[in-house]
């Protein structure tokens, strides 16, 4: 029987010639990821283990990024916890505040992920470097902890659903529309347990950084990863970034899904996610007849649109513009080298001049941690990944999902927005 | 072994941020993360909830972010089992590596209400709802699973694997 994508993968890093669906495996880890919410349950964890130390110090990489700059005293002690933890082990991918970023959007860019790796992460977000063509899932703690002591971990085999991309996406739809799309049409568990293998001639007009943002929420809908075909673009960018050796596979023509969807990305239009999960989409036509929605702030980065393409997105609809009075709009660079690229091609005059405000790589309002808290009952427009009750504040406030055109253009006028609109204003 | 208490129930989707918001992430303590436990969903639950109780919920509990946090707010609350449709699919590998039992039994999800006195059989998987007098069979782990269960989490299996 033909094996999928992730299945072949999975095959290799545990040393079979064949696996199938539902069979349990060990297999090799070429990454173990932490960050500083999830690595000191880790770390304490690494203690009751019989054997000390980590598998190898350079195939773990601890990224305090959630609540970093250190927001409070308990942070501060994780994040030390992790730095000693680091120190102790002589873990080559740590990163200080200065050289880091958001843990996915700066493992790509450090060359730490490619193509035909198994990588898990204590962070479900992990998923996100499936864009390259690895397998990638996120785990807890413990599996980090047993991840960084044994270099193994256990997986039950996936099935999958296989998503056929075609067509070129219009103007101001990007990887978060096309995701968001799918995501409202299986809903927040339609990929349970599975691979959304991703396939067709339209990825070739999906940028890396798309790329990157759909796997990303692969999550989002249960998943268990996402992934696409190792291209040109895949290459390139690997080569850019990397110096490892990268390994390419592809399903066989027999492999089983079960379950295939036809995506024509030229018809999707821009999509926004209403509280409170990302499967309540609505496309901005749709919302154009519907009541205003009135915004009290915009928040655009997190490790699923803080990349450069999204800036560069953002800055076009902000360019000459200015938010909306009142309105917050809070713009977070994922990594340093992001930041300092947007800052080389004028992006953060841009928003700075358009009223918004820059801030240093952080997960920071995305999940509530701080840098951007709502207060009860006011509404966000958001480029992260969950809208879930009180997730970024307030047990009543709101958190509506989009692209950073939608939320730089609902930045400008205060209510959910189509960037088309603006061309007036 | 067995579990027996009085039921919690929720509907579906019952994410890790309502499970255990991030505001209070920034402590890894059991007992200071229980006293958050569901707070966003049900903030009277951490009053209520007794040694030994259960939470039956639908379709995809513990949805959202990897966070450990929550399966170890729930057990540290007291809870003896979750029972649900389904689980997320990173929720359920941390039950079990945690050693917080966990099962799947969409029709005891149905067949339960909040309030109903549950016993649940680990050997045999069967779910009994002591108040209706109903009883449903659950799904059993596989025996790898049972086997981490047994050795009460992850690290103790590995140990003893290469012990």
């Amino acid at each position: 029987m033909g094996m999928t994508m992730t299945q072949k993968i999975l095959a290799a890093a545990a040393g079979l010639g064949q696996v199938q669906a539902g069979q349990l495996i060990e297999a090799d880890l070429d990454l173990v990821l932490g960050n500083d919410i999830t690595s000191p349950v880790a770390i304490k964890e690494m203690d009751k283990f019989q054997v000390k130390g980590v598998f190898d110090k350079d195939k773990i990489a601890l990224v305090p990024d959630h609540f970093v700059p250190n927001k409070d005293i308990k942070s501060a002690e994780h994040c030390k916890c992790v730095r000693e933890f680091a120190r102790k082990n002589e873990i080559t991918n740590y990163f200080e505040v200065g050289e880091m970023g958001i843990e996915h959007a700066l493992l790509p860019e450090k060359g730490l992920t490619v193509a035909g790796d198994v990588i898990i992460g204590a962070d479900s977000h992990t998923c996100t470097y499936g864009a390259l063509g690895a397998f990638s899932t996120g785990v807890g703690s413990t599996d980090m902890a047993a991840g960084m002591a044994t270099g193994k971990a256990w997986f039950k085999v996936p099935a999958a659903i296989k998503f056929i991309l075609t067509g070129k996406p219009a103007k101001w739809v990007s990887g978060k529309d096309v995701i968001l799309h799918i995501i409202g049409m299986i809903g927040v568990d339609g990929a349970l347990y599975k691979s959304m293998e991703f396939v067709g001639d339209g990825i070739a007009n999906l940028s890396m950084d798309d790329r990157f943002t759909i796997a990303n929420m692969a999550i989002e809908a249960g998943g268990k990863n996402g992934i696409f075909p190792v291209d040109e673009v895949a290459e390139n960018y690997m080569k850019e970034h990397s110096d490892k050796p990268y390994r390419i596979y592809e399903a066989d023509a027999d492999a089983v899904y079960d379950a295939e969807y036809t995506i024509d990305l030229s018809a999707l239009r821009p999509t926004v996610a209403f509280p409170h999960l990302p499967e309540n989409t609505h496309t901005i036509d749709e919302i154009r007849q519907m009541e205003k929605i009135a915004i009290d702030q915009v928040v655009i980065g997190s490790c699923t649109n803080g990349r450069l393409d999204d800036l560069r997105t953002a800055a076009e609809v902000l360019k000459g513009r200015h938010v909306a009075k009142g309105m917050r709009c809070i713009v977070i660079p994922a990594t340093q080298a992001i930041y300092m690229q947007a800052m080389e091609e004028g992006l953060l005059k841009i928003f700075i001049e358009a009223g918004a405000i820059v801030s240093t790589p952080t997960c920071g309002p995305c999940l509530g941690g701080y840098m951007g808290i709502l207060a009860e009952g006011e509404r966000c427009v958001s480029t992260t990944n969950r809208n879930f009750v009180g997730r970024m504040g307030h047990v009543t406030s709101e958190i509506y999902l989009a692209s950073p055109a939608v939320a730089a253009a609902s930045a400008v006028t205060g209510v959910i927005s189509d960037p088309d609109d603006l061309q007036s204003i | 072994m067995n579990a027996k208490g009085t039921v919690f129930k929720y509907g579906n989707n019952v994410d890790t941020d309502v499970i255990i918001p991030a505001r209070y992430l920034n402590s890894s303590d059991p007992a200071e993360l229980a006293v958050h436990c569901m707070e966003d969903i049900d903030a009277d639950f951490i009053k209520k909830v007794k040694k030994g109780d259960i939470i039956v919920a639908e379709k995809n509990f513990g949805c959202g972010s990897s966070r450990e946090h929550a399966p170890i707010a729930i057990k540290a609350a007291g809870v003896s089992c979750v029972i649900a449709e389904t689980f997320a699919r990173i929720f359920y590998r941390n039950a079990i590596n945690i050693g917080l039992p966990i099962i799947e039994c969409p029709e005891a999800s149905r067949g339960i209400e909040a309030g109903d006195e549950v016993e649940v059989d680990f050997d045999s998987g069967v779910i009994t709802n002591v108040t209706k007098g109903t009883s449903f069979q659950g799904q059993a782990f596989p025996e790898f699973m049972q086997k981490i269960i047994a050795s009460e989490g992850l690290i103790n299996y590995i140990n003893r694997k290469q012990g």
